[in-house]
């Protein structure tokens, strides 16, 4: 019979908090590249030029079309013998994780913009407006209101996928889990720990998804 | 008439596939003249009104207002972005669904493109956008939402931010099809008080009283084509083609007596 024994976490406790903060601090990271990414993708694709969206198409159906796990590895060990340039493990992470998210943000973006009532880019225009205006004022906050769940949704899984980084040995929540298993023989409290570090951060952050995505529907 | 007229349509086309909807149009506006476009949907009127400010791109045929032109044809390449956007800057235009924006209040949605596309200083702009809201009745409104407005109250802020650009013309696009029936009266007054002013306007409308008693001059499509035009009084009370005798009978019991 396992006998559980908790009290190795508080031991551990810098171990995980420093694990933890990484993991926050690598999805606040990815987020925000992910979101660069994402515009930038899906505003190609909404582009009256087909090379700028034949581009973007394909980078975002690569990117979604291929597990992230694969990415990373892809990033760090072939990327640098293709190209001659050497990423650092959390560089990689970035890059592969930022492209990842990005692709799937670009599509919640464009279908936020496209979902829009077209008489508002009218009425923008008619008050001689360019494009680049017309999108920064007009379309971009309300369609961003708008996503705002959807891409809240898509950052919450991209803090999980945070997790994957440990396989290019990057100090996240996991890999210092992995760490601790291995120096305290307790892999079974060890884990039951990082799932609730994840836990503690993602639940909340889902109950509030749901009240916006309430709110959103009352709004309407 | 003696000068230039401000707007001027000539031997404009336009297709949608395989559906032309414009068939050689040609038109004059002149400086403070009020011209209603009238016929029955699907007319063109409206894709006529949309060609003036370029929100539709002709195909052949050339528009000038004020001291722009462009012309259209096979050979010519479209207008850039930014000759686009100064023209139409000058161009003001009302649409059937008022085309608010949502997430300003009533002030923000005036001073929005004097601030970002005439760069006009804020406080500028503000007392701009309070003139023009004025004018429209709608002072007290300024730091209201626009869903917290009545259909014609959003129709008459949609007026004043299209003025609060101070435009050489103004193009109104079925202003009150979307309204109330008890809510028109106020725009058409808007509009009537705009025509007073001298403000050169292009009117697609239904309101067949009001186009006779505000217009000066009345043009009928039907087709892509413009089937009569002439001064409104008599183009209304005694239409020459056939096709406009038809399109007025709708009209005529009750609401043009007089």
């Amino acid at each position: 019979m396992y006998t559980w024994d908790f009290s190795i976490i508080y031991e551990y406790r810098w171990v995980f908090l420093h694990g933890l903060g990484i993991t926050v601090a690598l999805t606040a990271a990815i987020i925000v590249g992910g979101l660069a990414v994402g515009m930038t993708a899906a505003i190609c694709l909404l582009s009256p030029f087909r090379l700028l969206r034949l581009v973007s198409l394909c980078f975002i159906e690569v990117f979604r079309c291929t597990p992230i796990l694969v990415q990373l590895i892809w990033f760090y060990y072939a990327l640098p013998i293709i190209s001659g340039i050497d990423l650092s493990p959390v560089t990689a992470s970035l890059i592969a994780l930022s492209c990842y998210g990005g692709s799937f943000y670009a599509e919640i973006i464009r279908g936020g913009i496209v979902s829009l009532d077209p008489g508002q880019t009218e009425a923008a225009q008619a008050l001689g407006m360019r494009p680049s205006l017309v999108m920064r004022r007009i379309v971009l906050p309300q369609a961003l209101r708008r996503m705002l769940p959807a891409l809240m949704n898509q950052s919450i899984l991209q803090f999980k996928n945070t997790s994957l980084v440990s396989v290019v040995a990057v100090p996240d929540l996991v890999y210092q889990g992995q760490m601790v298993a291995h120096d305290s023989y307790r892999p079974l409290e060890t884990y039951t720990a990082v799932a609730v570090g994840y836990f503690a951060i993602l639940f909340p952050l889902t109950l509030f998804v749901r009240y916006r995505e309430r709110k959103s529907k009352e709004a309407r | 008439m003696s000068t230039a007229p401000m707007i001027e349509i000539a031997a404009l086309r336009k297709s949608f596939g395989p559906l032309e909807v414009l068939k050689d149009i040609n038109l004059k506006v002149g400086a403070g003249g009020v011209v209603a476009l009238l016929g029955p949907s699907g007319s063109g009127k409206s894709t006529l009104l949309r060609c003036v400010n370029l929100l539709v791109m002709p195909d052949d045929g050339a528009i000038r207002v004020g001291d722009t032109s462009f012309t259209f044809g096979r050979t010519t390449t479209p207008p850039r972005a930014r000759a686009l956007a100064d023209f139409r800057a000058g161009t003001g235009m009302v649409f059937q669904n008022f085309n608010l924006f949502p997430h300003m209040s009533v002030l923000q949605n005036v001073m929005e493109a004097p601030v970002y596309v005439r760069k006009l200083p804020k406080a500028a702009a503000r007392d701009l956008a309070m003139a023009q809201l004025a004018k429209v009745g709608l002072a007290d409104r300024a730091g209201q939402r626009p869903d917290t407005l009545s259909g014609g109250q959003k129709q008459r802020v949609a007026i004043a931010r299209a003025l609060a650009m101070e435009p050489r013309v103004m193009l109104f696009d079925e202003a009150t099809s979307a309204l109330d029936p008890e809510l028109v009266g106020e725009v058409l007054q808007t509009m009537q008080q705009l025509a007073a002013d001298g403000m050169t306007m292009l009117i697609v409308t239904h309101e067949i009283a009001f186009a006779r008693e505000v217009a000066d001059r009345v043009v009928f499509m039907r087709d892509g084509y413009v089937v009569e035009e002439g001064p409104a009084r008599q183009v209304i009370d005694n239409p020459q083609t056939e096709a406009t005798r038809s399109f007025l009978s709708h009209f005529h019991k009750g609401q043009t007596a007089g």
